[in-house]
């Protein structure tokens, strides 16, 4: 099959899934948010206003202002980029680790693969927050060591999907006519099996993204994830909490926001599932 | 199945001693002594040094792997820094709060999400159908602990029908602790309901789909007979391994969720004992979650293994 | 998995035996935001203790009063030689411990030397460091012999850390106190309340109230449920500023905002650069607008300070205009110190609000003057091994909750790294000197010491905010100490 035909032909699927094209429009939105946050926020986010603090919206602030006076706006346009990072590093990590475990363990099979399944038993047998708990307690709270604890959890899960492709793959018969011809398992790896299995990596990727966004959010509000100054979504609802009768829109943006985004993602995640490879529909 | 199972068994048993190790190993690295704490800032040097033999931390470490790993098996979980009263009595004081707010959301997840499933799948692509799966989609993304602060606002500080956090204790009677159970045990279980029931109905559609259904509906057996009757039998391994997955999920669930409405579960402990530096608390908590997650996915495995025959010869 | 087991049955059990029968009025529900971790005033510094045993269940020779004054207690009477080394004290008669066992001098040797040993886990155990020795003159009558004459004392000897325990149950008071006190242990569902009751056997006046609960709740939202809902009816020390305007418009509850022995400072590292120069100390404190910090961090509660001393005190004197707010004067002095361009730098705060929330406010203020502070989070432990043992810190926040602690500044190798000689000899000179007129003068001088000195920026004297039921009579006001002194409290018709 030509390489651009398909890929027309998935552009062209892709635009007529609605899952996809709404969670394209969501996460392309929130991305752009990021970006804009870098340049232009409405107010400041460093600069506190005592005196205006509490104030529910209104067309100067239009999602009110937080215990300090600053505006939750700006809070949230900022504190999006802390999401994203922690959660787009976490799953760099774990493909970059996860995805050469699976499909070595795929290649090698035996001791090798047995280790790996007994290894991610171990990494699955730890509640996510707890690790994570268990993590900060040793190096402090702050977002390098959120990352980290949503990222080792990350490794078995990318391990798995791509150990599972790859042995749906090995006993395929151009695998088998590459071994014949004297290619080494490395190479045909590289080769044959990883382009193979990228589209659900992909797909696994979104998924993982999203799950991270919620995992930082859940750290950050039991005080774990990323310090101030730098605003987080997830810190935003713990210091609105105690706040939560005198200001309930501090609750409610922040919030908003974290659901706004796993859904797009989650939506795009589905969507693309449907695109790259019918035949996983509905499977998960 | 006895061979399989004895399989399962002894990779449960191996993971639970790696755990162990690992535990001990990472929580021997966390920074700040227990003695310090417990004597504050006016503490004289010598006071401090009394009190870490007494609580026998100036021992190597090996030895008391080794002491702690004895009383596991045992039973014994050592004694408390901080309370200085066994572990395993903090434990399960906890657990009688943590083991039934885990297994009220997950039989609420369970209750929802089956009906919403099958009612989904009967109606697969009308309007009930999309209108159902959008808000399951909307549920899905909604953090529990967020949820958690909208309960509080709407039933707690706006309407006061429940308390806003704490535990009463069960001495206090049944319906004043279930009462606190309420809004914790709602928080956690509508966004595990909302993945179950996309998990219910899409497993559903594809027994659906399968030759076999074909042939029951052929044999003039009516829609509902085969939807309940044959569908949803089969449809639930993968209901199943969700269902694993999330008793996993929610005990760690348990952990913010006890945060949020302050109650004296096995999660609070864990937070609790970190900061007073009762590491071997902390060990003893993780213990005995990581053994709880092994021991289902075990008996996930297991059950597995009785609803398919034919999985007992794959593993 | 045999502990599932048995915690389903205690669960079962639980469910099944329903106790909730509240006769009114002789009973009282406080809530309390820290559990403690066991209940041995003599054996921790965790103050979460002493609010719940000091007074109720155990006393000493001496106790402290609801205006910080020295109070008799187990001790009658006493008696100072005319050197000022030797008090004899006599001890009331007829008084027993709550498991039946008889006070007598030999326990308070027995206390007074436990805690003193070498052995001793006390964690207030320079509270001691002035005995010689200890001595039982008769069954009533103790001598204590001083090494050199110690004005505090008696003051000292009302601390929870130095309450008589006796020989026969010293090792377990941490899970069963047993005291003379009036009220006796009962019980404590740990992570949830612990139950006092009356001591009907009690050698004083008898409590008013049969049974008091203390039940832990470190949430403001669901403090402030459980007094709305009226299952507490007092919070001696609420734990959310932001919801005490709340209750002060409810004619049910009675809001009493007291001060506590609580300075709050912005501890500096005195020996480390660039905190070595005074004029980046001085420029430090006129960066902080206290008044914003007070209204931020603690929703407008709390007295600003500009030393280190509490404002309720007889000797205070007002100094926050030494270290006004005038960013552009921290400037001035930044530039002078040779430090124009500003410098980074790092805050450690402990998990308090007021410190993290201060420490916010503080940190964006200090961006002002071109200083970059970056906030660590600590835990208490880790703040206790990293900036007051390790004293590897820049700055940090905290609360200075022990009373009469104007000492800590002329302590060798406390955490601020200070080192003023001249202060040193006024500290010597206070610790000898009994006349009240020139003590408080000496006090003064102190005062205005450090404020001119800035060791740390002083912030604002922590505020006791108390809420309870508006028929509840006889809680303190004040916290001279962390207490709940239940002996007086009392509900009224």
């Amino acid at each position: 099959m030509n390489a651009s035909t398909a890929w027309h032909e998935n552009l062209s699927k892709a635009l007529a899934n609605r899952s996809f094209l709404v969670g394209l429009i969501i996460t392309s939105l929130l991305a752009l948010m990021a970006a804009l946050s870098f340049v232009w926020t409405p107010y400041g986010v460093g600069t506190f206003d005592i005196i205006g603090k509490l104030k529910p919206p209104s067309a100067a602030h239009w999602l009110g202002t937080d215990h300090f006076g600053r505006d939750i706006l700006s809070m949230i346009m900022v504190g999006s980029r802390n999401s994203i990072a922690v959660a787009f590093v976490s799953v760099v990590i774990g493909m970059g680790l996860g995805v050469p475990l699976g499909l070595w363990a795929a290649a090698r099979g035996g001791v090798t693969d047995e280790l790996l399944m007994r290894f991610n038993d171990l990494v699955f047998a730890f509640p996510a927050l707890l690790s994570a708990v268990m993590i900060t307690a040793v190096f402090g709270p702050g977002a390098i060591n959120a990352i980290i604890a949503i990222g080792i959890f990350n490794i078995p899960v990318f391990a798995r999907v791509a150990r599972g492709a790859a042995l749906s793959l090995w006993p395929r018969e151009y695998i088998l006519a590459a071994r014949a011809s004297g290619k080494g398992a490395a190479r045909i790896t590289v080769e044959h099996i990883l382009p193979n299995v990228a589209n659900l990596l992909v797909v696994q990727g979104t998924i993982q993204f999203s799950l991270g966004i919620l995992a930082e959010a859940g750290l950050s509000y039991v005080g774990l994830g990323s310090q101030p100054p730098m605003p987080s979504w997830g810190r935003m609802l713990f210091e609105a909490q105690t706040m939560i009768s005198l200001a309930p829109h501090m609750a409610l943006f922040a919030g908003l926001a974290i659901v706004i985004t796993v859904l797009g993602l989650n939506l795009l995640g589905d969507g693309l599932r449907d695109v790259l490879d019918p035949k996983l529909r509905r499977e998960r | 199945m006895l061979s399989y199972a004895s399989k399962r068994i002894l990779i449960g048993i191996v993971t639970l001693l790696a755990a162990s190790i690992l535990v001990f190993a990472v929580l021997e690295v966390v920074p700040g002594d227990p003695a310090r704490l417990m004597l504050g800032m006016n503490a004289t040097e010598d006071a401090v040094r009394t009190l870490q033999e007494q609580m026998g931390l100036n021992q190597p470490l090996v030895v008391r792997y080794l002491r702690w790993l004895g009383g596991l098996l045992t039973g014994d979980l050592g004694r408390s820094y901080t309370y200085s009263v066994p572990v395993i009595s903090l434990i399960i004081e906890r657990v009688a709060v943590s083991l039934p707010l885990a297994l009220i959301s997950l039989i609420l997840s369970t209750a929802i999400a089956i009906p919403v499933g099958l009612f989904s799948a009967a109606r697969r692509g009308t309007f009930c159908d999309t209108v159902t799966m959008g808000v399951a989609q909307v549920g899905v993304a909604i953090p529990n602990f967020w949820f958690a602060l909208l309960l509080v606002y709407v039933f707690a500080v706006t309407l006061r029908l429940v308390p806003a956090g704490g535990f009463p204790g069960w001495n206090t009677g049944l319906w004043p602790g279930l009462k606190s159970l309420i809004l914790p045990s709602v928080a956690l279980a509508l966004p595990q309901a909302a993945i179950l029931a996309r998990v219910t109905r899409s497993a559903l559609l594809d027994v659906l789909g399968e030759d076999y259904i074909r042939t029951a509906r052929a044999k003039g057996l009516t829609h509902r007979k085969v939807l309940y009757g044959h569908a949803l039998r089969n449809a639930l391994i993968p209901v199943l391994t969700i269902l694993g997955l999330q008793f996993a999920f929610l005990l760690a669930g348990t952990i913010i969720i006890e945060n949020v409405f302050y109650l004296p579960g096995l999660g609070r402990l864990v937070f609790q004992a970190i900061t007073q530096r009762d590491l071997i608390v902390v060990e003893g908590v993780v213990m005995v979650l990581v053994a709880a997650v092994i021991f289902v996915n075990l008996l996930v495995d297991l059950s597995y293994a009785i609803i398919d025959p034919r999985l007992r010869s794959r593993s | 998995m045999n502990f599932w087991k048995s915690a389903l049955v205690g669960a079962a059990i639980a469910l099944l035996s329903s106790t909730a029968s509240y006769a009114a009025k002789t009973d009282l529900t406080l809530g309390i935001v820290l559990e403690p971790p066991h209940l041995d005033p003599t054996a921790g510094a965790a103050a979460a203790i002493d609010e719940v045993v000091y007074a109720n269940i155990f006393e000493g020779l001496t106790r402290i009063g609801s205006k910080g004054e020295v109070l008799p207690a187990l001790a009658e009477s006493w008696t100072l030689s005319d050197d000022g080394k030797i008090y004899t004290f006599k001890l009331h008669k007829d008084v027993k411990f709550h498991d039946g066992t008889t006070f007598d001098a030999e326990d308070v040797k027995f206390s007074l030397d436990r805690a003193r040993s070498d052995k001793s886990t006390n964690a207030q155990k320079g509270l001691f460091a002035a005995i010689d020795t200890v001595d039982v003159i008769d069954p009533l009558t103790v001598k204590v012999t001083l090494k050199q004459p110690n004005g505090d004392f008696l003051y000292n000897m009302g601390w929870g850390d130095a309450v008589i325990v006796a020989p026969e149950s010293a090792e377990t008071n941490k899970e069963k106190p047993i005291g003379t006190g009036p009220f006796k242990f009962d019980s404590w569902a740990k992570g949830s309340q612990i139950v006092i009751s009356k001591n009907s056997d009690y050698w004083g006046a008898p409590a008013a109230l049969e049974k008091a609960t203390f039940r832990v709740i470190p949430d403001p939202a669901a403090a402030t449920a459980a007094l709305m809902a009226g299952d507490v009816q007092a919070f001696p020390v609420f734990p959310s500023y932001e919801t005490i305007a709340q209750f002060q418009a409810d004619p049910r509850f009675k809001v009493v905002i007291g001060t506590t022995e609580g300075e709050t400072v912005l501890g500096m590292n005195n020996k480390k650069p660039p905190f070595d120069n005074l004029k980046v100390r001085q420029a430090i404190a006129h960066a902080i607008d206290r008044k914003a910090l007070i209204d931020g961090a603690m929703f407008g509660l709390g007295t600003p300070i500009g030393s280190f001393f509490p404002p309720h005190h007889p000797a205070y004197i007002d100094l926050t205009a030494e270290t006004a707010y005038d960013p552009e004067l921290s400037k001035k002095l930044l530039t002078e110190a040779g430090q124009a361009d500003g410098f980074k730098t790092t805050l450690k705060l402990p998990p308090p609000v007021y410190a993290r929330r201060g420490g916010e406010i503080i940190a964006a203020e200090l961006r002002e003057i071109g200083i970059e502070a970056e906030i660590i989070p600590l835990e208490w432990a880790q703040w206790l091994e990293q900036v007051f043992k390790g004293k590897d810190y820049d700055m940090t926040i905290v609360s200075h909750t022990e009373p009469n602690d104007l000492n800590i500044f002329a302590r060798d190798d406390y955490y601020f790294n200070y080192d003023n000689p001249a202060f040193k000899d006024l500290i010597k000179q206070i610790e000898a000197t009994s006349d009240a007129e020139q003590r408080m003068e000496l006090y003064q001088q102190a005062q205005k010491i450090l404020a001119t000195d800035v060791p740390a920026a002083f912030l604002f004297q922590l505020p006791k905010t108390g809420i309870w039921d508006a028929k509840i009579e006889g809680l303190w006001e004040n916290g001279p100490i962390q207490a709940n002194d239940l002996t007086a409290v009392k509900w009224a018709d």
